[in-house]
């Protein structure tokens, strides 16, 4: 601030001396620095100099610098142990609260030919615990409840009289690699309008066979690539791959795509978010 | 604006018929407090960004197929931050914000405060390199310093403030594949973004490391200049 009056000012050199002159000692906060105003009177030999001032005035002048770059010691906040948790979780808060904002729901995920998929034995399979929960087929239901007009147990018959899509579409996982997969099923916003489900609710929660458990937003839930996905490679979902039934969601990252579901809820409140989000991973984590 | 010049003069004899003034030193007022301010946010954020994305990038050490995976680099977790890959998330998407914020505040000062010109390389500047060049690594003769930053320093803090931008634009790719698709396209696609993004990292930590060894060789009074903004004694009128 100071110096810019100074450089202004250049122009007319005696003047613009004792302005500065001035500037500075009020700044430096002394009564009167005298010496200065009497230097300033005395031609200045080059070079250029806007003002002079005293050792001691030079060394306050620092100092006040010095402490207005004080407030970057907040900072060291995030090295506190008992502040840094409660500090990290608000910041992954503010990106995830961003991350929804980003969402567009027409805005679909890049499509890929069939030439471009990765083959099926380098699809990795990822689970939490178990491979394979041993899910009895033939005994399996979709139980929904919460807000929606008909909860209840729903066969994968019962599903897939739903249209089925077919989409080639990229599988992020969280630790950074990808592949692009082959995934058929049935719109999830086609089979929450089945149920009836109430659409202003805010979340889908869904509970698996593994002791897996998610939770999606309603936007995401009701995007046209969001998927009960029951086939990949145009091949019924295999047991690793959680069958019968799993999410497949191409604007989320892969542990949100929960495998072998059980449960669906549609409801306004989560208890649980998720079991990686539990431990600290984003909640909404939407690519 | 920087730039103001002062002496600093100590009197001899106060008060009596003998006083005498004389100058012990110049300073230029060379870092104005938001350059200040923004540099050593920029220096925290970038330490925990680097250390949170060595951490992330343990969890998948490659940059081709998850099956068959090749690890590039094991990089040893002591010298990295958050202890496993959710933490270093959560500190990655919480420092980005202030990496970010940083990068803006400064650019938009620099360029409204037209102290821009202190740093950036343009043309005029490439006949002064070379000769800075042969001075640092061929012991040629020490050029004449006109200004705060010779040729050399203001290609080097052009091109590492420039890298700033694509090491956002890349994690905006990398983290928003889907938003930024577009984003992704012109970086050759997802695998691409995650690759250029580690480059460019690696581009900037090579300009740190050549910015502390020049800060060890310049002296106490250069980095002062950079937490008060003046600077004693300076090698230029």
């Amino acid at each position: 601030m100071d110096p810019e009056n100074v450089e202004a000012n250049n122009a007319d050199e005696k003047t613009a001396d004792a302005k500065a002159a001035e500037a500075k000692s009020a700044e430096a906060g002394t009564a009167q620095e005298k010496i200065t105003e009497k230097i300033v009177g005395e031609k200045t030999a080059a070079p250029l100099v806007d003002s002079r001032i005293s050792e001691r005035t030079f060394r306050r002048m620092n100092r006040r610098e010095l402490i207005k770059l004080t407030p970057l010691i907040a900072l060291g906040a995030f090295a506190i142990p008992s502040f840094q948790a409660s500090l990290l979780k608000k910041g992954l808060g503010f990106s995830d609260w961003a991350s929804a904002r980003l969402f567009r729901s027409g805005h679909l995920a890049p499509t890929f030919t069939d030439s471009e998929l990765t083959p099926f034995a380098k699809f990795p399979i990822n689970g939490y615990d178990v491979d394979d929960p041993g899910v009895i087929f033939e005994n399996w239901n979709l139980t929904v409840s919460g807000a929606v007009k008909s909860p209840g147990d729903y066969t994968l018959a019962k599903i897939q009289t739903l249209p089925k899509f077919r989409q080639n579409t990229r599988h992020v996982c969280v630790e950074g690699w990808d592949v692009i997969g082959r995934f058929g099923g049935a719109r999830l916003s086609d089979f929450l309008n089945m149920v009836g489900a109430d659409t202003t609710a805010r979340y889908i929660t869904v509970a698996c066979a593994d002791d897996y458990y998610e939770s999606l937003d309603m936007a995401t839930a009701l995007h046209p690539q969001t998927l009960l996905c029951y086939e990949m490679y145009d091949q019924p979902l295999t047991r690793q791959h959680g069958a019968p039934l799993r999410l497949h969601i191409p604007t989320k990252v892969g542990y949100k795509q929960a495998k072998y579901l059980t449960d669906m809820k549609v409801t306004n409140v989560v208890e649980k978010v998720g079991y990686w989000e539990d431990q600290g991973y984003s909640s909404f984590y939407g690519l | 604006m920087s730039g103001a010049t002062i002496e600093i003069v100590r009197t001899t004899n106060k008060g009596t018929d003998d006083e005498k003034t004389e100058t012990v030193a110049r300073a230029v007022y060379e870092h104005p407090l938001a350059v200040r301010v923004c540099h050593w946010l920029n220096a925290i954020s970038l330490f925990v960004m680097v250390g949170s994305g060595l951490q992330i990038f343990r969890a998948f050490p490659s940059f081709g197929a998850k099956i068959p995976q090749k690890d590039l680099l094991n990089w040893p977790k002591s010298f990295a931050i958050g202890g496993w890959l959710g933490g270093a998330l959560q500190w990655h998407l919480t420092f980005m914000w202030i990496y970010i914020a940083t990068g803006v505040v400064y650019l938009a000062y620099q360029l409204f405060s037209g102290n821009y010109r202190q740093v950036l390389f343009t043309p005029r500047d490439i006949p002064g390199v070379w000769p800075m060049v042969r001075h640092y690594f061929f012991f040629g003769p020490k050029p004449p310093a006109r200004e705060a930053y010779n040729p050399l320093q203001k290609h080097a803090y052009t091109s590492a403030i420039g890298l700033g931008v694509p090491s956002v634009l890349t994690g905006l790719a990398i983290w928003k594949p889907v938003q930024f698709s577009w984003l992704a396209w012109l970086m050759g696609g997802f695998h691409w973004a995650r690759l250029w993004h580690f480059l460019v990292m690696w581009a900037i930590l090579a300009f740190v490391f050549g910015h502390l060894i020049m800060v060890i060789l310049h002296g106490w009074n250069n980095f002062v200049s950079m937490l008060t903004g003046w600077k004693k004694n300076p090698d230029y009128d």
